[in-house]
């Protein structure tokens, strides 16, 4: 392979020519970041509203929350990407439709969006699947002791669901960190569209895409261990595996 | 105070309660008794709603529980319920346990539902344990727990739904002793359970069940007598042998 190496690529100067390569992928990072802390805002609070729907008494609750689910984890992540950025403001009232194409960072906006509702989906699987893993008579002691349905859910089965799921939530936060990319797709200049920009203007594809990688496993390794102390303080005493095992009885 | 009119209930063909009439006087004890899967579990969770009857009246103090107008969860607040598998909320501690309904239902200020709180668990001799969480806790200390979790709502009855049968032997008695005293005091009871030692000595009258039915509704004293059909003096000759 002839490649010339040149690790001080990063110190030059980029196309826009005020910044840095370096400072550009950084840049890129910063989109990255925003965006996948934004969208998985929209993911986690959402998923949630979906999965207690997919597990509510209410048939009507239910089937639109199977809906939901159904769309957006079966649409690949691209196909939905282009749905909300093309084709959406097309179909649309017309100053709508305008008001979406004019907007500043409409990119962002769109990325935050699509991936909040894909990943709001995947995480609503996971909220049901914590709450069925309870036992049916923690909804009918909360209901018992006269909670309504709505604070039988808040104070009793959900508290107990987020814990259970804390592990599988960590992995949809991780997808959804590395999902940012296909935003790429239709131009935010988030860190995979950083290298790629640096590699088309500069040709040094390899120096490039190793600052991706090392960036975004350095992202998912913080996201890791932030994830490691939720779930520690996700520990319910005497509950569960044998590490929580009872103490002092 | 609890009056069951002709309730009937079913799961698609299978009939899991057929045309159920009783009653349950104020301060009255009820024991329900009767093999397994003769529907006594599903009459006492209709009696506050929690299984929704297809035909028939219960009344709660003189409200009707599947009325559309009654509020529900204001009338569940007042009738405790205790479950076999004791249903504490693992996330919890054992104050904030008591403290929840409470405050949440009941509106009452955090010092005064933990006072009451307290109060209760030393009553039901848990009082060290206050901090701990269910998980670590034994199942007699959990099911004393609960009752004290019910008893916090100042419930007008309380209805227990087999409540020793997934103890251990040895711990069965320490919550029969906090049901006995609770009957004692007065307090208006329907208990499902096994332990016709425990329908001796407090239970005013003894309801028997089979295949949703309840084929037999007498004093104590006579159910455990002489027993008028056949197939309560079967129960009895199996259970009363061990």
């Amino acid at each position: 392979m002839n490649y010339n190496w040149n690790w001080w690529i990063f110190f030059e100067p980029s196309l826009d020519g005020t910044n840095t390569y370096l400072t550009t992928l950084f840049w890129g990072l910063g989109w990255t970041i925003a965006t996948a802390l934004c969208a998985f805002a929209i993911a986690l609070v959402l998923g949630s509203v979906v999965g207690v729907g997919r597990t509510a008494p209410s048939p009507w609750m239910q089937r639109s929350a199977t809906t939901f689910v159904e769309i957006f984890r079966n649409i690949p992540l691209l196909v939905q990407m282009f749905l909300w950025y093309f084709v959406l403001p097309e179909i649309l009232p017309r100053d709508a439709g305008m008001w979406m194409k004019q907007l500043p960072n409409a990119q962002f906006y769109t990325a935050v969006i699509c991936l909040g509702c894909y990943h709001a989906a995947r995480v609503a699987e996971v909220v049901r699947a914590g709450l069925e893993s309870l036992s049916k008579g923690q909804k009918m002691a909360g209901q018992a002791l006269g909670l309504t349905l709505p604070q039988t859910y808040a104070y009793v089965l959900l508290p107990m669901a987020y814990r259970i799921v804390v592990p599988a939530i960590t992995s949809e936060f991780l997808s959804c960190t590395k999902n940012t990319s296909v935003a790429l797709a239709i131009g935010l200049m988030e860190l995979t569209g950083a290298a790629r920009a640096m590699q088309e203007n500069s040709f040094q594809i390899f120096e490039a895409f190793t600052a991706a990688t090392t960036l975004y496993l350095a992202l998912n390794l913080v996201i890791v261990f932030a994830m490691r102390a939720v779930e520690g303080l996700a520990v319910v005493p005497g509950y569960g595996n044998r590490r929580n095992a009872v103490k002092g009885r | 105070m609890i009056t069951l009119n002709d309730v009937s209930k079913s799961y698609g063909d299978f009939q899991v309660l057929s045309h159920c009439t009783t009653s349950v006087s104020k301060g009255e004890v009820v024991v329900v008794c009767g093999p397994s899967g003769s529907g006594k579990s599903t009459l006492i969770k209709t009696v506050n709603g929690l299984e929704p009857i297809d035909s028939g009246e219960i009344l709660i103090d003189g409200t009707s529980v599947s009325s559309a107008k009654t509020n529900l969860p204001m009338l569940r607040a007042r009738v405790g319920m205790v479950f076999q598998h004791f249903e504490l909320f693992p996330h919890l501690s054992i104050i904030d346990n008591l403290v929840l309904a409470q405050r949440k239902v009941l509106k009452r200020p955090r010092p005064a539902a933990e006072k009451k709180g307290m109060v209760l668990l030393e009553r039901v001799g848990l009082i060290d344990h206050a901090r701990k969480f269910p998980g670590q806790l034994s199942g007699g200390q959990q099911q004393r727990v609960a009752i004290a979790r019910a008893l916090a709502m100042d419930p007008i009855a309380m209805l227990f739904d087999e409540p020793t049968s997934a103890l251990d032997p040895e711990m069965i008695n320490e919550v029969l002793d906090v049901m006995v005293e609770l009957a004692r005091e007065g307090m208006t009871m329907m208990v499902v359970t096994h332990e016709m030692g425990f329908a001796r000595k407090v239970a005013n009258r003894v309801i028997f069940m089979d295949r949703g039915e309840i084929i037999e509704d007498a004093a104590k004293d006579d159910f455990f007598g002489k027993p008028r059909s056949e197939r309560a003096q079967q129960f009895l000759s199996k259970i009363l042998v061990h």
